[in-house]
């Protein structure tokens, strides 16, 4: 990099006077670049189960390309996350999904659970097999049959805290989460009450991650609405 | 009586004269007419540079919005002024602008339609370009797709609100100006001050600003916190700052254009500034304004370094604090890594006298820009939920004082005052 030396940022200039020789072990590697990502969401991107962060390592590359867009663009709302990557080109972005979305890591153990056994059903048959009287898509229609997600651009989700996804759907019902046009999870979240929401994220936060986790090639039948998102992502 | 009240009438006519007098200063009559030939492409491409090194898209273009298509809200401390759509609607944007309309809101900070604009549009610097630079940025964004997008009106407070409270203002703080040749020097600073000083607005955020928002002139590098956002721009002038006196060319060239360079990176709002504006310029002009910047006659400001740091530093809770977060990249000597994780050590970011930008990249961390010339930056991780405000006073404070670093502590109270304040 054209014999740049120790760099630091700070508002606007910044000056220091170094010139020491590191003792540091470091490599010049992608991993070394994105470790403003894993301070929160863990090491190699493996978030726990038991925090809020959610993981991130081994989602499908346009997913996670798509989130750090809507980030960045405004469809998304976490400070920390939007001024992380203002400042960043569009293949530096995709470079960092891709970066993640390869890593191959062991998962955590699921949340026990801590609703009654009915409310537990109730969010399995949801997960499973929606609710097509109240228009309701089972999560795994689109997320895949094993809720592993899709390539590239549908995320799996399990291994995901509890709370991230109680979060996630309940900011889609009040649109403080968006995706690209038409958003097909915002739809599926409003049509969730807020019992729904909580027994769904309960089901999916008891559940092990199967060994075989990665993201399937394709869905067994079409999606049953169209995402913005994934059409995205397959124009790309 | 009456003529006590006479008097008072007659000394409140007077001042409302002289503001209405001061603000039509400078002012030629509008000639409304459209232009007569097309734009060469030759102007609108320079127009297009000229709109760069303004950075006039940074603040005319919202989040995942059409560019220059306006609607941005800038907090100020009197309110939001919201930025207007500069593409040629001629409902909605500049469509129905002349060239003269155009040259009289960068001059005289008057709209189309006489109405007088708010100094968030910096027009107190643009007030010094000149009229064929004015006329190239026109023909440029009358080049752009025009897109119907109607001016959001501004959420300022009473009485900022009002136009007679703006005209009172640029009767104290706005006259029109020209850039003026200075033959003692090189060609090369002039540019160099036409572009700091004019389109580059760069005293908006680096120099001080007074309690009515005004700022104490474009010659003004010193350094100050910029209003809502809270971040300091650092002294221009200050070597203990981010004077550069002592730079090579070359080197604040290079910051400029990659927004890195041997030393230092941008940040925050500077990288803003690097990633819409400086990157995109000539080397010429970024080295124009390397000499002009070099050249600045140099301050002392109050981040001289005090006397001796305390002895008891290696067992201090701060000291703790870093051996657990920070030295697996910024190493046990605040040496860091070159051309990855900036030096602690010896560095005036980290010892200046505001710690404002020490506590928002601690608590928010951040990247550098990507540009052509460092595509790839590393990023620092935020701190924010790990780090109370307890924890980020030890570690900063320590960090201050260490490896012979002579900052001042930082309290817990500055970091309250900084924490959050992210957008």
């Amino acid at each position: 990099m054209n014999g740049l030396s120790v760099l630091f940022g700070c508002g606007v200039f910044i000056a220091s006077l170094c010139g020491a020789e590191s003792a540091l072990a470091f490599e010049d590697s992608i991993a070394q670049r994105v470790q403003a990502c894993t301070g929160c969401h863990g090491k190699q991107g493996r978030a726990a189960s038991d925090g809020y962060y959610p993981r991130i390592a081994g989602k499908p590359a346009g997913y996670l390309y798509n989130q750090l867009l809507n980030f960045r663009d405004g469809r998304r709302q976490y400070p920390l996350m939007t001024q992380l990557v203002d400042p960043l080109s569009n293949a530096y972005l995709q470079e960092i999904a891709g970066y993640f979305a390869d890593l191959d890591l062991p998962y955590p153990a699921p949340q026990p659970a801590t609703v009654t056994p009915a409310v537990l059903a109730r969010g399995e048959a949801l997960a499973l097999r929606g609710d097509s009287a109240r228009g309701i898509p089972a999560c795994a229609q689109c997320h895949g049959p094993a809720l592993t997600g899709v390539a590239p651009a549908i995320p799996g989700l399990l291994g995901l805290p509890r709370d991230y996804l109680v979060a996630q759907l309940g900011a889609w019902r009040t649109g403080n989460r968006r995706a690209a046009s038409p958003d097909c999870m915002a739809e599926v979240a409003r049509a969730l009450s807020p019992d729904d929401v909580s027994a769904v994220s309960q089901w999916l936060g008891a559940q092990a991650t199967p060994a075989q986790a990665k993201a399937v090639a394709q869905l067994p039948a079409p999606l049953p609405k169209p995402c913005g998102g994934v059409a995205m992502e397959a124009q790309r | 009586m009456k003529r006590a009240f006479a008097i008072v009438l007659l000394v409140l006519l007077t001042l409302a004269a002289a503001v209405v007098v001061l603000n039509f200063r400078d002012e030629e009559s509008i000639d409304a007419s459209l232009p007569s030939s097309p734009a060469t492409p030759e102007q609108i491409a320079r127009g297009a540079y000229l709109a760069q090194a303004g950075n006039c898209m940074g603040c005319h273009t919202t989040r995942d919005g059409v560019p220059y298509a306006g609607g941005r809200g800038i907090e100020t401390p009197f309110g939001t002024v919201y930025t207007s759509n500069l593409t040629p609607d001629s409902a909605t944007g500049i469509g129905r602008w002349g060239p003269a309309h155009f040259w009289r809101a960068l001059h005289n900070g008057r709209s189309r339609d006489g109405h007088l604009l708010y100094p968030a549009f910096p027009y107190t610097n643009y007030t010094l370009l000149r009229r064929e630079d004015s006329d190239a940025i026109y023909a440029y964004l009358r080049s752009l797709r025009p897109v119907v997008q109607a001016n959001r009106a501004h959420g300022l407070r009473f009485p900022f609100n009002t136009q007679p409270a703006l005209a009172v203002w640029r009767a104290l703080y706005f006259k029109p100006g020209s850039s003026v040749n200075d033959a003692e020097q090189s060609a090369e600073w002039n540019r160099g001050a036409y572009l700091v000083q004019g389109l580059g607005h760069c005293n908006a955020c680096h120099g001080s600003r007074n309690a009515l928002g005004a700022t104490s002139g474009t010659l003004d590098l010193g350094g100050g916190l910029i209003p809502m956002q809270n971040w300091y721009a650092p002294s221009l002038s200050d070597p203990h700052e981010a004077g550069v006196a002592g730079w090579q060319t070359q080197q604040i060239v290079d910051l400029f254009k990659n927004g890195v360079t041997h030393g230092a990176s941008v940040l925050g709002p500077m990288a803003e500034v690097v990633s819409g504006s400086t990157q995109h310029l000539s080397d010429a002009d970024l080295r124009a304004m390397a000499v002009y910047l070099k050249a600045l006659t140099p301050t002392q400001s109050e981040s001289a370094p005090p006397a001796s740091p305390s002895s008891d530093l290696a067992s201090n809770r701060g000291a703790k604090l870093y051996e657990q977060h920070c030295v697996s990249c910024h190493g046990d000597k605040g040496e860091g890594v070159p051309g990855a994780y900036p030096a602690l050590a010896g560095n005036r970011a980290v010892t200046m006298k505001s710690p404002a930008n020490l506590v928002r990249i601690v608590l928010e961390g951040g990247f550098a820009p990507s540009t052509a010339g460092n595509p790839r930056p590393y990023g620092m991780p935020p701190f924010a939920t790990t780090l109370n405000n307890d924890d980020t006073a030890a570690l900063l404070s320590f960090v201050r004082a260490a490896w012979g670093n002579r900052g001042s502590p930082v309290s817990v109270l500055e970091v309250d005052r900084y924490r959050g304040t992210a957008k």
